[in-house]
């Protein structure tokens, strides 16, 4: 694809240099050199080589606020993808934060002769060989010794979402040799790599008969849901999680908190942080919130900007991550204490290790006051399904 | 069908597990040609994406050596070394890469005779194992 079948499709032509995206970017806000608009009159105007080669294409976070709001419905975040593909053919990437281990870890689950070990972690989650239902791991058992520092742990989430799963009746199988689903190697423009990954995949799930596969990442939900249906063909169902359980939620054994010397606990406050790839990227807004509200116990309120309109968590796809990242991640976790609220709750693990590694960064003390709790959804879950103070 | 040769790709801290190759080669002291000693300031300074990447461009195992604790010349190198390694090497077993794969020792500088036997045993063990399962990497 060249430049100009880029425009064409993500209907650039149509941009009327309103400057309404540059108005709503959370990264131009903090990074005065990157502009949406700008990114697209470049596009229009010069040629393909001085856009490809330019340091703040990397800089967008995808987080589709910009398209949520065009006149035209220029779909920027596509854009972005399909130029840093031509700019990755052109040896041009991002400036990779964990000095690159986690796209090489990435582009090491390509490689079809590994035989992975990384189901070691499931005491106390019942799984099946065979089953309709598919839980997808995701990243988790390689996030977890790279995250353990910031104390976010990927596995737990998983092994959560399996011990709800089981609350609920259904027994999923696990892939004992999944790979990647190469979310971050496509919107960095290594669509080779991702297309390897998409093929493996797609083959050990035709394979296992799945018809439901079901995801607590928001991310590689979305690149079952989008992406990999234009390049493989994949004959189940993928879901989230969060659909999953707003629609059985009379069955979750949700208890309600014990009360202390006949005192009943006080009503703990929480607030929502809506993932970009769950939210904007694919609308689901709702079945997080209606899972929080069905917790005894626990009240949600609002941060100022939520829903559509919530803020990115500051990098996306482990890329550009600078100091504007961690001005946004301080700017939303600001929001979030102005609720009242103690935890802040997700249902992305990336939003959470991108907090929580604002709250311990060196100087962060110096700031605003930003600590508070920061969890996923289902660990809130897994937790109010005990019996707890 | 010529025997399999394992590459291996040592990182060598210059205090000690260099020098000590080094003498191993005045002294004239015989270890296979399977290693390609990367020589770095400290075994503190190496970082997993080192390693990983020796992996991703077809090195079948890697060594990351330097000095014993005590003798580091920036204070606490070989602790970092070993916090980075134990990270490590949990990640390369999910990844499903065999143990002997990926091997941390301390040599100092007058222990060139261990850095030889290191070399001998590993390049023995990696015969056993054939080539890595991540050899041919994808795209660098």
């Amino acid at each position: 694809m060249n430049l100009e079948d880029i425009i064409k499709q993500t209907k650039t032509y149509y941009c009327l240099e309103c400057g309404k995206c540059t108005s709503i970017c959370p990264v131009s806000r903090h990074n005065s050199n990157f502009s949406p608009r700008l990114m697209l009159e470049r596009a229009l105007m010069d040629s393909e080589g001085e856009l490809v080669h330019d340091r703040e294409l990397f800089s967008c976070l995808t987080c589709y606020a910009c398209s949520d709001l065009c006149p035209s419905e220029v779909d920027y975040p596509v854009f972005t993808q399909k130029v840093r593909s031509l700019a990755s053919g052109q040896g041009e990437h991002g400036d990779c934060a964990h000095s690159g281990v986690l796209f090489s870890l990435m582009r090491l689950t390509a490689h079809s002769g590994i035989k992975q070990k990384r189901l070691d972690w499931l005491d106390g989650c019942r799984t099946t060989q065979r089953s309709e239902v598919l839980y997808f791991v995701g990243c988790a058992p390689y996030f977890e010794p790279v995250f353990e520092d910031i104390e976010v742990s990927p596995v737990n989430i998983a092994r959560n979402s399996i011990k709800i799963l089981n609350a609920l009746g259904i027994e999923p199988m696990l892939l004992p040799n999944e790979r990647c689903c190469g979310h971050d190697l496509l919107w960095t423009g290594d669509v080779e790599t991702f297309k390897k990954l998409a093929h493996i995949n797609a083959e050990m799930i035709k394979e296992s008969g799945a018809r439901k596969i079901v995801f607590s990442c928001p991310e590689g939900y979305r690149t079952f849901k989008i992406d990999y249906p234009q390049y493989v063909k994949l004959d189940c169902e993928p879901v989230h999680i969060t659909e999953l359980l707003a629609q059985n939620l009379s069955r979750l054994p949700l208890q309600p908190r014990v009360k202390q010397e006949g005192i009943s606990p006080e009503v703990r406050k929480v607030t929502y942080q809506d993932p970009c790839r769950l939210g904007r990227h694919l609308g689901i807004y709702e079945p997080p919130r209606e899972i929080i509200k069905a917790i005894p116990g626990i009240e949600l309120v609002e941060m100022e900007h939520s829903g559509g309109e919530s803020i990115c968590c500051g990098t996306s796809v482990w890329t550009n991550c600078s100091s504007y990242s961690k001005e946004i991640r301080i700017e939303r976790l600001s929001e979030a204490k102005a609720t009242g609220a103690e935890v802040l709750v997700t249902t992305c693990p990336k939003c959470q290790i991108h907090f929580k590694c604002a709250m311990v960064d060196k100087g962060a003390e110096k700031g605003p006051d930003i600590k508070m709790g920061v969890t996923d959804l289902v660990n809130l879950v897994a937790n109010a399904m005990e019996t707890r103070e | 069908m010529p025997e399999f040769e394992p590459k291996i790709i040592a990182f060598c801290c210059n205090w000690c597990t260099y020098a000590a190759a080094d003498i191993a080669g005045t002294s004239r002291i015989h270890y296979p040609a399977n290693v390609r000693i990367v020589r770095v300031m400290c075994s503190g300074m190496v970082d997993p994406i080192y390693v990983l990447k020796a992996f991703e461009k077809g090195a079948d195992g890697v060594l990351v050596a330097g000095c014993h604790e005590v003798d580091c010349h920036y204070l606490n190198g070989p602790l970092k070394c070993d916090a980075m390694f134990a990270k490590l090497k949990r990640v390369t077993n999910t990844l499903g890469l065999e143990n002997e794969r990926l091997r941390r020792e301390m040599i100092s500088t007058s222990e060139s005779p261990i850095f030889a036997q290191v070399i001998e045993q590993m390049v023995q063990q990696l015969k056993k194992l054939g080539p890595s399962p991540l050899r041919g990497g994808v795209k660098a």
